[in-house]
């Protein structure tokens, strides 16, 4: 039995140590806003903050987030940071599929947090681990300097 | 918002700020509570008399927003705000749901799809005219009730307003608007009264996919759900012949195993436990026919296709052969483009509860009729016990025209008891993807005295989708595949003698498929290619080549003309730089493409900026195009830089996005796009910054470096060379 603290409850879980945090997330506590797109730490689709820092909970065991302190896309609503965040992705017409667009605002928030006017080189190095399909970099990009104007 | 169910089994979420609800899906027969019916005079808009607005789309969406853009055509005649209505997927439709027979059937693709970049093609009088319809019962009904002209009301924000300035919302007047006569053929606005077409709207679809709170069809959760994983054998065609299942069930959360002919799939308490399972069962395989398939002897019985004359001539205007044979001077080259995998962000997937008296199917697709379908027939209940729940996806590119994945989900679910939900990993949604065709086509051109093109011919040689996918679309007695052949026979250039031709060559054991970009991805490569090599062997600048062999087309020359401006063309550049052009007619609109790069000392593509010129006619949703060109030159780059499939052993080499590569922030070019406006009928514009892609990427790597490079990817063709 695991001891997960997520987006500030408390949460009990029967799982396997190994298991990784994404699919505790998804299909067992049923946080769905956390996304499966490679498995292998390539894309970026289920980043989560632990204690603040963005990581790939495809490939970080449920056991090692224990004690700490791990938010979703689904509290950014409620961090000071995610509202901007998710305002210059309005804002600016970012998402298209949308499907890695959870992870994207994850990092994104999580760079904003720890460098709120971010140059070019900044964005580079903090977001060239979330991949998306649709292409919306440009605006990616856009949103995020935008999000740390405001 | 987790996912609910109301008491009739169906589910319901999404429900965001205001009064948009993206994705609750109602039947559109479901029994109603007692009280008055809801006005739906025809398939796409439904309004209850408590006043709620809902449009059901006939388009489905993933990501290039289309329930914006074409509930923009029905908004605007209806004359509601966008913020005002909620939007449904239209359910499967062949003529059972109303009385407007196959409401759903795109008029372009005659089936209901969504794919070609043809909704808003298909839907801008369809949409319209509903909007209209229902906007003048509503305005007859209020008229009748003031006893006035209804010349003297007009309708806004879903409320009538009579001469004296009296209103009534649509909702109070659903009753009075029943018991009016249907119009047909309502006029529709001018352009010059357009409110929301051509003004940038929100996006409805946005809010809850930045909050993490819309679900997509790998979201869905019911009660009693167990969720699968799958391995289909390593080698194509192959069968399975035994798997160790009590290892599987050794791993805690693991309930089932499921045989399937040429697979084996999983079922645990979650993913985890269904993947681990899958680890550890060992599967034994029969690799049949294909055991020996190498991508080698495929592309060369394409070569050689390539060298005999073509299986069907699609278009023969003049003599081009003796026109290349009498020209002053020849240029002919052979490329080849790849076979690609769609790899969406959201791996495919499909959720299904088989019953006795019926199933449920939840899932993404962009063929909702063909989904209902092969769930009836893998669990031979009738069509219409099967009710299909379409979500938004997670990207499609084409992979969700197909339903492989459908209905092999289907084959696992009638075997267990409980709902279940088959995802597959990016593994298997690489491997077992359904492949765009491997393309090896030759191209001969003769120049004249003073650099003009005389004499063109074309012949191609890949795998037919059309054939497999909807054979009716095959033209000169089932020979020729028009996808095949688009981009080639039709280009933006007055061309005096032109042969283009086709040899339809199969690859064994591989499925082929739609792929964004669909044929003129295929064709513009090898025409615009082709053409900066007729441009460089007639000593001449690339533009000023094309903008001479354009002739007579204005909206050509125009998108031509702005690119080049605004790209700056003709300036100086650094060593090493080096600026390519690409000129499209495709799905309506025509685009022309400057792309810069930098070609390092150790052979590395650098993507500067891209510079992009359209005219797609009237633009619905203007930042919509731009952001479709944009994403669209993304995901073509990607594939034109990286993106190969390739066999060995009848094995597909590539398995997730370390070896399938997607380019990322730090690599994409800076993106503008400049929009000719005017009022010509819209064109499609979704696969159309995907054509541009790669042709503006290797004659700008030409114009860098001097080397040619006519075989896609680029990969590491350019390092050490």
């Amino acid at each position: 039995m695991l001891t997960l603290s997520i987006n500030g409850t408390s949460h009990q879980v029967d799982v396997p140590d190994d298991m990784p945090l994404l699919w505790v997330l998804r299909d067992v506590i049923g946080l769905t806003g956390t996304k499966f797109g490679c498995g292998i730490a390539q894309c970026g689709a289920c980043t989560v903050h632990l204690d603040g820092q963005a990581v790939r909970s495809c490939v970080l065991p449920a056991s090692l987030a224990q004690g700490r302190d791990v938010k979703t896309i689904e509290a950014m609503a409620q961090d000071p940071v995610g509202q901007k965040v998710q305002r210059a992705w309005l804002d600016l017409e970012v998402v298209q599929c949308g499907y890695c667009q959870s992870g994207q605002i994850m990092s994104a928030t999580a760079l904003l947090t720890t460098t709120p006017k971010p140059n070019d080189a900044d964005i580079d190095a903090a977001m060239a681990g979330n991949i998306c399909r649709c292409g919306t970099y440009v605006r990616i990009r856009e949103a995020i300097k935008r999000a740390g104007e405001a | 918002m987790p996912a609910t169910f109301s008491r009739r089994g169906l589910l319901a979420f999404g429900l965001l700020g205001g009064a948009l609800v993206v994705g609750v899906r109602i039947p559109l027969r479901s029994a109603r509570a007692a009280g008055p019916a809801p006005l739906m005079p025809n398939g796409f808009i439904r309004i209850d008399p408590q006043g709620a607005i809902t449009f059901i789309m006939p388009d489905t969406e993933f990501g290039q927003g289309i329930y914006t853009s074409a509930g923009m055509l029905i908004a605007e005649e209806l004359e509601v705000g966008l913020d005002q209505v909620a939007f449904e997927a239209a359910p499967p439709d062949t003529g059972q749901y109303h009385t407007a027979m196959r409401a759903y059937v795109s008029p372009l693709l005659g089936e209901q799809a969504t794919g070609g970049s043809t909704s808003i093609r298909g839907d801008w009088k369809r949409l319209r005219q509903a909007g209209a319809q229902v906007r003048t019962m509503l305005i007859a009904a209020a008229a009748r009730q003031w006893h006035v002209d209804p010349a003297t009301c007009h309708a806004d924000r879903a409320e009538v307003i009579g001469p004296d300035g009296r209103r009534a919302s649509y909702g109070s007047l659903v009753e009075a608007a029943a018991a009016q006569p249907v119009p047909d053929d309502v006029p529709l606005k001018p352009a010059s009264q357009f409110k929301l077409i051509g003004h940038r709207q929100p996006r409805v679809d946005t809010p809850a996919k930045v909050d993490g709170s819309l679900q997509f069809g790998i979201d869905v959760r019911l009660p009693d759900m167990k969720i699968g994983t799958v391995l289909a054998c390593p080698v194509i065609g192959g069968r399975l012949r035994s798997v160790d299942e009590e290892a599987a069930k050794r791993v805690p959360g693991v309930r089932d195993v499921v045989r399937l002919d040429d697979a084996v799939a999983v079922i645990g308490d979650h993913f985890w436990a269904a993947k681990q399972g899958l680890a550890a069962l060992d599967p034994q395989w029969d690799e049949g026919p294909h055991a020996g398939l190498q991508i080698a002897d495929i592309v060369h019985a394409q070569a050689e296709a390539s060298d005999r004359e073509p299986e069907v001539i699609a278009k023969e205007e003049g003599d081009a052969r003796a026109a290349i044979k009498g020209a002053a001077k020849t240029v002919s080259a052979a490329y080849q483009m790849p076979f690609l995998s769609h790899a969406p962000m959201e791996p495919v997937n499909a959720t299904l509860h088989v019953r006795s008296d019926g199933a449920d199917l939840w899932v993404g697709t962009q063929v909702p009729v063909r989904a209902r379908n092969t769930v009836a027939q893998v669990t031979g209940l009738p069509p219409e016990k099967v009710q299909v729940h379409n979500y938004l996806m997670g990207g499609a590119f084409g992979r969700r025209l197909d339903v492989d994945y459908i209905t092999q989900a289907a084959a696992i679910a009638k075997q267990v008891p409980y709902p279940v939900k088959i995802v597959w990993t990016r593994e298997e949604d690489i491997q077992r993807d359904l492949l765009r065709p491997y393309y090896y086509d030759r191209l001969s051109g003769g120049l004249d005295g003073q650099g003009r093109i005389t004499g063109w011919t074309h012949h191609g040689t890949g795998s037919s989708v059309m054939a497999r996918w909807q054979p009716k679309g095959m033209q000169k007695d089932g020979k020729l595949d028009p996808d095949t052949v688009e981009g080639a026979t039709e280009t933006p250039y007055g061309i005096p003698a032109m042969r283009v031709g086709f040899t339809r060559v199969e690859p064994p054991g591989i499925t082929t498929a739609w792929w964004r970009g669909v044929g003129a991805t295929h064709n513009v490569f090898m025409v615009e290619s082709f053409m900066d090599e007729l441009a460089a062997a007639a000593g001449k600048d690339p533009v000023a080549f094309r903008r001479d062999m354009i002739g007579d087309n204005a909206r050509a020359r125009a998108v031509l003309d702005l690119a080049a401006e605004k790209s700056g063309w003709g300036q100086k550049l650094p060593a090493g730089v080096g600026r390519g052009v690409s000129l499209q007619l495709s799905f309506g609109s025509f685009l022309a493409h400057v792309l810069e790069v930098e070609v390092t000392s150790r052979g590395e593509v650098h993507l500067r900026r891209a510079v992009v010129a359209v005219d797609c006619g009237t633009a619905v949703q203007p930042d919509g195009v731009v952001a479709q060109i944009e994403g669209g030159l993304i995901f073509g780059l990607s594939a034109a830089l990286y993106n190969e499939i390739t066999v060995q052993d009848g094995r597909i080499q590539q398995s997730n996005f370390n070896n399938y590569r997607v380019l990322r922030i730090d690599e994409a070019p800076r993106i503008e796009v400049h929009m000719i406006r005017n009022d010509e009928g819209p064109g499609g514009i979704g696969e159309t910054g995907t054509v541009a892609a790669a042709p503006a990427l290797v004659n700008a790597i030409y114009a860098a470096t001097g080397k040619r490079l006519r075989r896609l990817p680029i990969g590491n063709q350019l390092v050490g060379a």
